[in-house]
């Protein structure tokens, strides 16, 4: 099985997740940028967190052989916060770099004008730097919140399959669906959807314009979580080659459409080998 | 060695112009203009550069990507020197890549031999020197450094390659900067890897070896470089 984890904070996790990841099939990921669980403080730990995210982490991805792009943007809880609001002008410097694969993640969390306001110009940046984009959708009043970004986005004007919305469920897959976005989910142990509910949707829906991510972060999540839902299909009777097109190719067409994604294998860094690295810290 | 691809301005160009086809070539003769003409213009041209021209080894210089070596063409059209062309480059350090940061150690010499830059790039230096990364601290310990660090922090670099996993033989200036103190430094971790029951790298072994009770550079006569 060959997987493409389109969402996925892997600065959150360790060099074991890296292995058990390329091992279960992981070969490339997205890095939206997002809040980190403690909030910021000024721009200037944002253009640190831009860093990681250009720099240390995708070179340990390529330690291990995964591919790792990211999207940039300042995140809706932060974009409230009037401390860190300025990163929006710092972020077209950023904008413009070769690992830099859409805009994200943008959207709401608790639907304040601020958040709006952030919101808005960072779809006009999308536009201006001919980027799609992640769009994460809040985890309370979630229904009211997708629907508020589905009319943002039309107002924007962007091409609504340059736009997918993520975190979806049983209640909000379906505006989505019907407004021309990718639909993107997010697998998590406990919360958001889980494997089983997930094959029900794609047996409703099929599997064009969908994404599955396991959104692993700092929190209680499953990096493989990519892989279980591939096997809960194949249990389910779909064939392997629907697998392959939402768990590789769906992602790969999506983030495509920024010009910028490479996926074939990671170049050997310098010190040649996973054994003697410097992730290590010194063979 | 053989020559350098940067040794001269002329070279380099002529070397980019066979390897770049139209498209990547007008844009590097656009791109050359205009970071002529206004310095600032090298921001966004400069993380461009890979996506217009291209990242493959240059034909016939292998050591270089043709990313590495438009981004070294674009900084050497800077009507910039010195201190002022640090400041610019200090500016695309801090706000690039890992493919900018090791564009910008790269053409730190050849800033050095045409424009002037003196040790005013040395910041630079060692904040790579201060990374994980190895390719990062691979095109730190460059001629730049072999002409500018001075002695403790070139031999802290040395070390620093043989620890990560950069083979010496890619450090620059390695035999012309070796002392008898970077012998004590490479014998020592040899030896805490042998009592540790690790592997030694062959090419650490050897320059260990070679060091090993090497009198300091100016006590030798005839010292190889």
């Amino acid at each position: 099985m060959r997987i493409f984890d389109p969402h996925i904070h892997m600065s959150s996790r360790t060099t074991d997740d890296y292995e058990h990841m390329r091992e279960a099939g992981i070969r490339a990921v997205v890095e939206p940028a997002f809040w980190m669980g403690q909030p910021r403080t000024s721009p200037a730990t944002f253009i640190d967190y831009f860093d990681s995210l250009l720099g240390w982490e995708p070179y340990r991805a390529s330690q291990f052989g995964v591919r790792h792009h990211c999207a940039l943007a300042l995140n809706p809880k932060e974009a409230e916060d009037p401390r860190c609001r300025d990163v929006l002008d710092l972020l077209p410097r950023y904008l413009v770099k070769d690992g830099v694969v859409a805009v994200g993640e943008v959207g709401y969390d608790s639907m304040t004008a601020a958040e709006e306001e952030a919101f808005q110009r960072q779809l006009d940046l999308a536009r201006e730097f001919d980027l799609p984009v992640l769009v994460h959708t809040p985890h309370r009043d979630k229904i009211a919140g997708t629907r508020r970004s589905i009319d943002v986005l039309r107002e924007a004007g962007l091409p609504p399959e340059r736009v997918v919305i993520d975190h979806l469920n049983e209640l909000t897959v379906a505006m989505v669906v019907e407004a021309g976005h990718w639909a993107g989910f997010s697998i998590y142990p406990e919360t958001k959807m889980d494997e089983r509910r997930m094959v029900a949707l794609l047996l409703e829906y099929g599997v064009e314009r969908m994404m599955v991510n396991s959104a692993a972060d700092w929190g209680r999540s499953d990096p493989l979580k990519t892989r279980e839902v591939g096997l809960a299909m194949l249990a389910s009777g779909f064939s392997s080659h629907d697998v392959e097109a939402l768990l590789w190719h769906n992602p790969a067409a999506f983030y495509g459409q920024s010009g910028r994604l490479q996926l074939d294998e990671p170049e050997a860094p310098a010190a040649g080998d996973f054994a003697g690295n410097t992730v290590m810290r010194g063979a | 060695m053989g020559p350098d691809l940067v040794s001269d301005v002329q070279t380099l160009h002529t070397v980019l112009h066979r390897a770049l086809e139209e498209p990547a070539e007008h844009w590097l003769e656009l791109a050359i203009a205009r970071c002529a003409a206004d310095h600032a213009a090298i921001t966004t041209l400069f993380p461009s550069a890979r996506r217009a021209c291209g990242g493959n080894p240059v034909p016939g210089w292998p050591d270089w990507s043709v990313d590495q070596a438009v981004r070294t063409r674009l900084l050497l059209a800077l009507p910039l020197s010195g201190e002022a062309l640090a400041t610019t480059l200090s500016d695309l350090y801090h706000h690039g890549d890992s493919a900018e940061r090791i564009a910008v150690l790269r053409a730190l010499a050849p800033l050095d031999r045409h424009r002037r830059l003196g040790a005013a790039g040395l910041p630079l230096v060692r904040n790579a020197l201060r990374t994980n990364d190895t390719r990062i601290i691979q095109a730190a310990m460059g001629p730049y450094a072999a002409d500018h660090l001075e002695n403790a922090a070139y031999r802290q670099g040395v070390l620093k390659c043989a620890f990560v996993g950069v083979p010496l033989d890619v450090v620059a200036g390695l035999w012309r900067r070796a002392d008898q103190e970077l012998g004590r430094m490479l014998n020592d971790l040899v030896r805490e890897r042998r009592a540790a029951g690790r592997s030694i790298r062959p090419d650490v072994a050897a320059a260990a070896l070679r060091l090993h009770h090497r009198p300091d550079p100016g006590q030798e006569l005839g010292g190889e470089n």
